[in-house]
């Protein structure tokens, strides 16, 4: 879960990392009245999606004047941004965040995440602010500080220094980076973020240290402990067919190709996707009807697969682990009779009572196109959405 | 033989009187397995599916002398449910549960250090060792004693493995699920090292995923020191980046984790890999058949000890390499990934 912009400012100034002044406005006049009580003669409005690249897609704009705020946020307001992160559909913006411009000196990197290979937190920083840090990393690792943080101890004095005189700071800037260290360390923590990126983290013309941007991730295994940070959730940001998944409990990401799969387990979903870019077809979605799947559910998956346009062809692919096969096979009996499926069915399924399945399948007098195994599976997909 | 469990286990079951718990524990002991009670706080003294029931691990160790537990434990609770079964004692910890907060696994990962105790998952389908005993929530049935082992970070990638090497007649030494979250217990490296050393497997597969690097550190554990054939699989070519594919860990971040790696490093390791998941068993089949006799000789000879120590098995690996490995330059990178082997005894948490 992604929080915005605004909000990751709201948590930031909760911790004492310090932000630049600013309002969140969902209107033209909303964001000009903004910039009129936040003061001073330089304003920046910008567009709050869930994701990265603004500034470049025309999302960010530095105003000199309240009708010129107006006018940045009356042409941003409704429309969807298309940045490099998005995919090109793009994300609506519902609103701006209208903040007072900052002399910026210096732009620096600053991040705290997981470190996979050592299950712990790890702060990256880098005196290349402002930039794609995965460029970065790519082509000048040496610009890239890591401190790992040890989860009894914490993060120390020294991790902060070390980090701080890395990036050139100096004097009473050594002490504001590790209250900003401090502060983003102990967000993370409290609010189970999965990311806290600030990118860039600035030194202002006057010396200081201040947060102008702001990126925090939250870990969707503990938004169920997470009163405070699941408010923020934006639904408007997310994708429809992922979030009405999501209410039936299925895992389902949206693809771009013309065979839809429905598969139980994250991992075979993966590779039925996988096999059917091997025998020359696209998958339509990713899709995890999980391990409890009931006929219901299966339903719910068939709706949801048949809610894309694109999809030619629908591949059911089922391991029957602890899930029978023969409450599948009704399940899709049932969901083909009620949805009204127009597309080819091309069903395999294996495992816990997959004879009966395969028996009530071929009794049920639909056209759905059994398959043998998974390379069978994949090819009759791709010959079928050929037509 | 077989890795991590046998019929010689002593299982208990964490989250015993719960739906999840129930059901699979009934599972488990119709698979044989020797299940000798659980824990549920609260109820301790009840008896469950004929059962002992207790409150806490330490008493139900006590008690029963169990050396495994396996872990049904809701989300909330879990983290703690597995420091307290290292904590009484257990050797192998099986977590099933999935939507573990990562924050709670960084914790349980560090403390662990302290216990000469084994975590398997979370997130994970378990540990089976067919005809013996098994622990977690895969299909018994589709099991058969036999030579290879699997370990994979998916679950029903894994039973796909094990019913093609079944229906190959290969059947399986041990299988493990070591889960689908980005921290978590064992590792491929771990298991690797485990079969590596077991005279029952003849042939390993490994099933990976999207994200992280731990098939990559998998990959330069097999160059270094796995002289038996590997076949490995990884899923996800076809994942967008920046999209969670249905587990927690499977993420391909910042152009990092991605399935065109790891089946690069795997295969630069000497790794028959397979672009098709169907292709698994049949690949396995095709390696033990071309290196029976020369292979299985060379891996019996391999000191299993030499290999643990780290000392190189030239031999055995010359022989029973199926492919050519190309030598890594990356020298620095292979000492940082060489798995830390486990400290026997346990270091102060004396309890009993």
């Amino acid at each position: 879960m992604n929080l915005h912009e605004y909000q990751s400012k709201e948590l930031f100034a909760r911790y004492g990392i310090p932000v630049p002044k600013g309002k969140v406005a969902a209107t033209a006049d909303e964001a000009a009245s903004a910039a009129e009580s936040l003061g001073g003669a330089l304003w920046v409005v910008k567009a709050q999606v869930h994701a990265g690249g603004r500034g470049k897609a025309g999302g960010v704009k530095l105003c000199r004047s309240k009708g010129e705020v107006r006018e940045a946020a009356a042409k941003m307001l409704g429309q969807r941004l298309v940045t490099k992160q998005t995919g090109a559909e793009g994300l609506p913006i519902n609103q701006v965040y209208v903040e007072v411009g900052s002399g910026i000196d210096r732009e620096l990197y600053l991040s705290l995440l997981l470190n996979r290979d050592r299950s712990r937190l790890s702060f990256i920083a880098s005196a290349a602010g402002g930039m794609d840090i995965e460029e970065v990393a790519e082509k000048t690792p040496g610009k890239i500080l890591r401190v790992e943080i040890h989860p009894a101890a914490g993060l120390r004095g020294f991790q902060c220094r070390e980090l701080a005189f890395g990036l050139g700071l100096k004097g009473e800037q050594i002490a504001e980076f590790e209250k900003v260290a401090r502060g983003i360390y102990q967000l993370y923590l409290d609010n189970d973020a999965s990311l806290v990126e600030v990118n860039p983290l600035i030194v202002t013309k006057d010396g200081h240290v201040v947060a102008l941007d702001a990126k925090i991730g939250i870990d969707s295994n503990a938004v169920f402990r997470q009163k405070t940070v699941s408010a923020y959730r934006d639904r408007a940001q997310e994708d429809e067919a992922e979030a009405k998944a999501a209410e039936h409990d299925l895992n389902y990401v949206s693809l771009d190709g013309d065979i839809a799969c429905m598969v139980n387990g994250a991992g075979l979903a993966m590779a039925t996707m996988d096999l059917i870019k091997l025998h020359g077809g696209a998958p339509a979605n990713f899709l995890d009807v999980g391990g409890g799947a009931t006929p219901e559910r299966v339903t719910a998956a068939f709706k949801l697969i048949l809610s894309n346009p694109k999809v030619k062809a629908i591949l059911v692919n089922i391991f029957g682990g602890i899930v029978r096969c023969d409450i599948i096979a009704q399940g899709i009996v049932e969901a083909v009779k009620t949805v009204g499926v127009q597309v080819p069915v091309i069903v395999r399924l294996e495992g816990t009572n997959a004879e009966i399945a395969r028996r009530q399948l071929a009794e049920s007098g639909l056209a759905i196109t059994p398959a043998k195994d998974l390379t069978d599976a994949a090819t009759k997909a791709v010959a079928l959405a050929k037509g | 033989m077989s890795i991590l469990l046998s019929k010689k286990s002593r299982v208990i079951c964490q989250g015993f009187t719960g739906k999840q718990g129930t059901f699979h524990s009934e599972q488990c002991i119709a698979y044989g397995t020797k299940v000798v009670g659980g824990v549920t706080p609260g109820r301790g003294g009840q008896t469950h599916l004929g059962l002992p029931v207790f409150d806490t691990a330490h008493e139900a160790v006590k008690q029963t002398g169990a050396d495994v537990s396996m872990i049904y434990v809701p989300a909330a609770g879990a983290a703690d449910a597995i420091l307290e079964a290292a904590d009484a004692g257990i050797r192998l910890v099986v977590c099933i549960t999935e939507g573990i907060p990562v924050n709670d696994m960084i914790k349980v990962k560090e403390a662990l250090k302290q216990y000469d105790c084994r975590l398997v998952g979370p997130n994970c389908p378990g540990v089976i060792t067919p005809g013996e005993a098994k622990v977690g929530i895969m299909p018994g049935f589709i099991h058969q004693k036999g030579r290879v082992g699997i370990v994979s970070r998916s679950g029903t990638l894994t039973y796909e493995a094990v019913f093609q090497t079944t229906n190959e007649g290969l059947g399986q030494s041990t299988c493990v699920g070591i889960g689908g979250d980005p921290v978590r217990g064992m590792n491929f490296v771990d298991v690797l090292a485990l079969f590596q050393d077991d005279p029952q497997t003849e042939g390993i597969i490994m099933v990976g995923e999207i994200g992280g690097s731990d098939e990559e550190a998998g990959a330069e554990y097999i160059r270094r020191h796995v002289t038996k054939p590997v076949v490995a699989y990884i899923a996800g070519v076809t994942a967008p980046p920046g999209k969670r594919m249905g587990h927690a860990g499977a993420v391909i971040s910042g152009g990092k984790g991605t399935a065109a790696d790891k089946f690069r490093a795997l295969e630069k390791a000497g790794v028959k890999t397979v672009k098709s998941p169907a292709e698994l068993g049949s690949a396995m089949a095709a390696l033990l058949k071309g290196a029976k006799g020369k292979a299985t000789k060379a891996v019996a000879k391999a000191p299993a000890k030499a290999v643990a120590k780290g000392k190189p098995a030239a031999k055995g690996k010359a022989a029973a390499r199926t492919k050519v490995s190309v030598k890594s330059p990356a020298k620095s990178r292979a000492s940082a990934k060489a798995p830390v082997q486990r400290k026997l005894g346990r270091k102060g948490a004396k309890r009993r």
